[in-house]
């Protein structure tokens, strides 16, 4: 990979990208020159030319996990919010209980935060999400919060060492959802904190050196 | 439009009324992300006009009738507040507003990718707090700074401008005097990068010429208008995202 650069650009829907690579994500081609899609910063890597947006909804892919809340029971499935443009089904042969026919509402009900996998996405948009994996499970109590999805590997940091950060300096769990909803459960000094910190890695997501900065603002916090 | 009156358009020196030469734009700020609760927002000042924008989705379509299965809907809702012009507008959606909705409508759809989310709706809310001729225009500016905000994914920024004749000269950007007391208006809507035409309508009389003229000029300006919406843009983020 190339070196970062310390300025990263900036494209608007249409401007013309001029770089090396083909167009990948966010970037469309007309005539032979790319052009981006969305509000966002220009990333060339691996032969590929994408532009990161700025904000917008989470697009669901096949294999993330994600946090959803139950908004609506059916007899033979869950309908769960995950912050994507489509509501998705959890169905009962995806959970890890047996659940009879119109026996959904007692295993989770409206309102019913799970951590879940997304295990289908087909062309039409539709999603399916599973909870039949290890460590996938209705999460209890906890307080959410919601990011822009484009901002979630800055909260998650290189390998983890963001989270890892803030789950060690405030002794809090959490959990985050590539559809950019987190949930941590903790103290209330600790949950306060986390969410300053997150809103802190929301606002400044695109400079460098961020990690150090949090790991500054969380010591501060303890003093 | 079609109202008679003596008043003088322009003086002996080629100005308008507010001191404007023929080919000149009201003064226009903007900003975007002006509220928080929408996913997309934006507001512009354009001469005495003042309007908010605020984008909801893409989000599943409901009542399910109105969904297509291979592209997302584009609902605009183009509505005058009851204290936008001098006398109190009957609130709520009238002939003109629901027009105006539909049209607008149909000039996003074209910029935007609709086919990247089937079976959604984006609702686009135009909400304009003071009206000096040449809301629609603006209207479709400000919606389309507010998509970008929203991060729907779009063909091209659209911009949209007005032109129009009155005493007898085809003149750009017409204000509240020149539209109701001149001869005509054409307000267009342009994609810049291309240059492919989103919305033209026209009020009034205009010969093949004038028309030519005016569309001219209104894609000029559009392109001036289209250089403030990308810096206004850019500079939301520029700050936070160079610094270091």
């Amino acid at each position: 990979m190339e070196e970062e650069k310390k300025v990263r650009d900036i494209v608007v829907p249409g401007e013309e990208i001029v770089a090396e690579g083909k167009p990948g994500r966010g970037v469309f081609s007309e005539g032979g020159k790319m052009y981006s899609m969305y509000l966002g910063i220009v990333d060339v890597r691996s032969g590929y030319v994408n532009v990161i947006p700025l904000s917008g909804c989470y697009i669901p892919k096949k294999g993330d996990k994600v946090i959803g809340k139950v908004i609506d029971l059916a007899p033979m499935n869950w309908v769960v919010d995950i912050n994507a443009p489509y509501y998705a089904p959890l169905h009962v042969n995806d959970v890890p209980w047996r659940v009879g026919f119109g026996d959904t509402g007692r295993f989770l009900e409206i309102g019913d935060v799970i951590l879940a996998k997304v295990s289908n996405v087909n062309e039409m948009g539709q999603v399916w999400i599973t909870l039949k994996e290890q460590g996938l499970r209705k999460l209890e109590g906890g307080h959410l919060i919601h990011i822009s999805p484009s901002k979630v590997p800055r909260v998650i940091g290189k390998g983890g060492s963001m989270i890892q950060l803030l789950k060690d300096s405030t002794n809090c769990r959490i959990y985050v959802g590539q559809n950019g909803t987190i949930w941590i459960s903790g103290e209330p000094d600790g949950i306060v904190k986390v969410i300053k910190a997150i809103r802190m890695i929301e606002r400044e997501a695109h400079t460098y050196g961020l990690t150090d900065r949090v790991k500054e603002f969380l010591e501060r916090g303890d003093e | 439009m079609g109202m008679k009156s003596d008043i003088r358009l322009i003086d002996d020196n080629g100005l308008r009324i507010d001191g404007r030469l023929p080919n000149q734009l009201r003064p226009i700020k903007m900003e975007v992300g002006v509220v928080k609760r929408a996913d997309g927002s934006a507001y512009i000042e354009w001469g005495g006009n003042k309007i908010i924008a605020a984008v909801y989705g893409p989000r599943e379509a409901y009542p399910k009738h109105v969904q297509e299965s291979d592209r997302a809907i584009v609902r605009a809702r183009y509505n005058m507040a009851a204290f936008s012009v001098d006398e109190r507008k009957r609130p709520g959606p009238d002939r003109r507003s629901v027009e105006l909705s539909k049209v607008i409508s149909e000039a996003l759809t074209s910029a935007i990718f609709v086919e990247k989310f089937p079976r959604t709706a984006i609702d686009v809310y135009i909400e304009v707090l003071q009206a000096d001729a040449g809301t629609r225009v603006a209207g479709i500016t400000v919606a389309s700074l507010a998509l970008a905000d929203a991060g729907i994914p779009m063909r091209d920024l659209i911009v949209g401008c007005a032109a129009g004749k009155v005493d007898d000269v085809v003149v750009l950007d017409l204000n509240k005097e020149e539209d109701n007391f001149g001869q005509a208006d054409v307000p267009m809507a342009i994609l810049p990068r291309t240059g492919e035409i989103a919305l033209l309508q026209m009020d009034g009389d205009l010969t093949y010429d004038e028309l030519t003229n005016a569309m001219e000029m209104a894609i000029d300006a559009a392109k001036k208008i289209y250089d403030m919406e990308i810096e206004t843009l850019k500079a939301k983020y520029g700050g936070d995202v160079n610094e270091q």
